[in-house]
């Protein structure tokens, strides 16, 4: 199957000139570093989604607007009901806190009506429209919000981004798969006249492209490794600084072990795609001939 | 541009192909070792209708057909001894099995001693005797060779045309496209095949009905 990757010495002198002499090592190199970043990138994302979602998961707020005289019975209600893991006030100072950061002083001014606000942690099997009506009936006109609800919009653009990360790699891969086919197409001009005299002495289309396969394969090949290195130490470059602080955030690294996984499979994916371009070119190309 | 052609090659013949600059020889031969498909009408060999047939099935009838070209068409980054090996190579050959017989051709153009040079380091007569070496290496039922004699002196000549007739002695059909009338004199028992403006000129209708080889006719009728 591979029988074409072991070229005998005389039939690598079929075609002249060392490695890395096209445009394919560097096209192949360059690709592979995007998209093993844009990739990590993206992997990276949707961790960080991933686990956004889990933290809020469960965990709802509710919303007093009549303020603290309402809280207790409120509190007492979410406390008892089944389900709920954890229910916590947020503290009125800690409330005014957060609003002096969007309103300035006035933020803390004891004339501004704040509302009570209640943290509820449930369990996964809690019902939480039960929940809900059970602490509406105890404070009237309490709100029950959902966590993930408030952070969808953040969601819904990691989401995007995570898609884009995976649209560039597919994009990626198409130019890459254009540029070898160029190069192709390219290196069958070159060789014209040593393909005539190949099949003028009966050699098959398959012989050739075998030639120019194996030519690819090995140029993309290297420029795989080489691109997969740059990539590989500006992404360590970058866990050991920016994404460190990811990394406390989340708590984990922002790539998982099944992510490096799949970044390392990139290149590998990037030269069998460009070798299986090339095969394919060369032989539609030989075809239109004779 | 050829037409209304029609004429058979006797197997184990020996045939001349003459006419005037652009008469179409090197057409016809193009046709004749499978480089070009006509536009219209039948061209069967070995026993097969060939004209459309697969593409696939080409490079095994190719292999039974050795060309001279005009121009060498010498691979020019390969040495005189790779250019030679390159049929047996592209048939399977083990390296074992090329080098006896490829050493053994070039010494019989008298290239020996220049097996490892390139053809750019090769005058015009060496090229052409690589060019004919290659094309006789694998011994092909065909042979066809475009002008071979063009760039070659007149000692060399005769001695590449003692290696035709001795391949055609041997049963291999042997077509040559030359100008070169002693080279047609020097061969008796050759047919000659003339072209003029695409057309052939057969007056004794030789060509669609050739007769047996000389030398494959019983002993008697020689």
């Amino acid at each position: 199957m591979l029988d074409w990757l072991f070229a005998s010495p005389a039939e690598r002198r079929l075609l002249p000139g060392g490695r890395f002499r096209g445009p394919t090592p560097f096209v192949i190199a360059i690709m592979t570093f995007a998209m093993m970043t844009v990739a990590a990138a993206g992997l990276a994302l949707s961790n960080a989604a991933g686990l956004v979602v889990q933290g809020v998961e469960n965990r709802y707020a509710v919303q007093i607007p009549a303020g603290s005289g309402l809280l207790p019975r409120a509190l007492a209600a979410a406390r008892s009901a089944p389900g709920v893991n954890q229910a916590v006030p947020v503290p009125e100072a800690e409330m005014r806190l957060t609003l002096e950061r969007w309103l300035g002083p006035a933020g803390v001014d004891a004339e501004l009506p704040v509302p009570a606000l209640i943290t509820l942690d449930l369990a996964d099997h809690a019902n939480p429209a039960a929940i809900a009506a059970r602490i509406e009936t105890a404070a009237p006109g309490a709100r029950f919000t959902a966590h993930r609800e408030v952070l969808e919009p953040l969601l819904r653009a990691i989401r995007v981004l995570k898609w884009l990360a995976l649209s560039l790699v597919a994009l990626m891969a198409a130019a890459t798969s254009a540029a070898v086919v160029l190069a192709a197409r390219g290196a069958l001009d070159t060789h014209r006249s040593t393909i005539e005299v190949m099949h003028g002495v009966g050699a098959t289309d398959h012989q050739v492209t075998n030639l120019f396969q194996r030519k690819i394969a090995l140029d993309s090949f290297a420029g795989a490794v080489a691109g997969a290195i740059a990539a590989a130490l500006i992404l360590l470059l970058l866990a050991g600084g920016g994404t460190a602080f990811a990394g406390d955030l989340m708590g984990t690294s922002p790539l998982h072990g099944s992510d490096l996984v799949t970044l390392a499979l990139l290149p590998l994916a990037l030269v069998v795609l460009a070798t299986w371009v090339a095969r394919t070119a060369v032989l539609a190309t030989l075809r239109q001939a004779t | 541009m050829l037409r209304d052609l029609d004429f058979r090659l006797g197997r184990g013949n020996f045939y001349f192909l003459t006419g005037p600059s652009g008469a179409g020889k090197t057409s016809l031969l193009r046709l004749l070792y499978l480089a070009q498909r006509p536009t219209r009408g039948r061209i069967r060999l070995f026993g097969e209708e060939l004209s459309d047939a697969p593409r696939d099935i080409l490079p095994g009838f190719r292999r039974r057909i050795g060309v001279v070209f005009q121009d060498f068409r010498l691979i020019r980054h390969l040495s005189a001894f790779d250019n030679v090996a390159l049929p047996l190579r592209i048939s399977g050959k083990s390296e074992v099995e090329v080098e006896g017989p490829v050493r053994e051709m070039l010494a019989w153009v008298g290239l020996a001693d220049r097996a490892s040079a390139r053809p750019a380091t090769l005058s015009g007569g060496e090229q052409q005797r690589v060019a004919i070496a290659r094309a006789v290496i694998s011994q092909p039922e065909i042979l066809v060779a475009d002008e071979p004699t063009g760039n070659v002196d007149a000692e060399m000549a005769e001695r590449l045309l003692h290696l035709f007739v001795a391949l055609n002695r041997l049963g291999t059909t042997v077509v040559v496209a030359t100008h070169d009338v002693g080279l047609i004199a020097a061969t008796p028992g050759a047919q000659m095949v003339r072209l003029e403006n695409g057309s052939m000129v057969d007056p004794t209708g030789s060509l669609r009905n050739p007769p047996p080889p000389p030398h494959f006719a019983p002993e008697g009728q020689r």
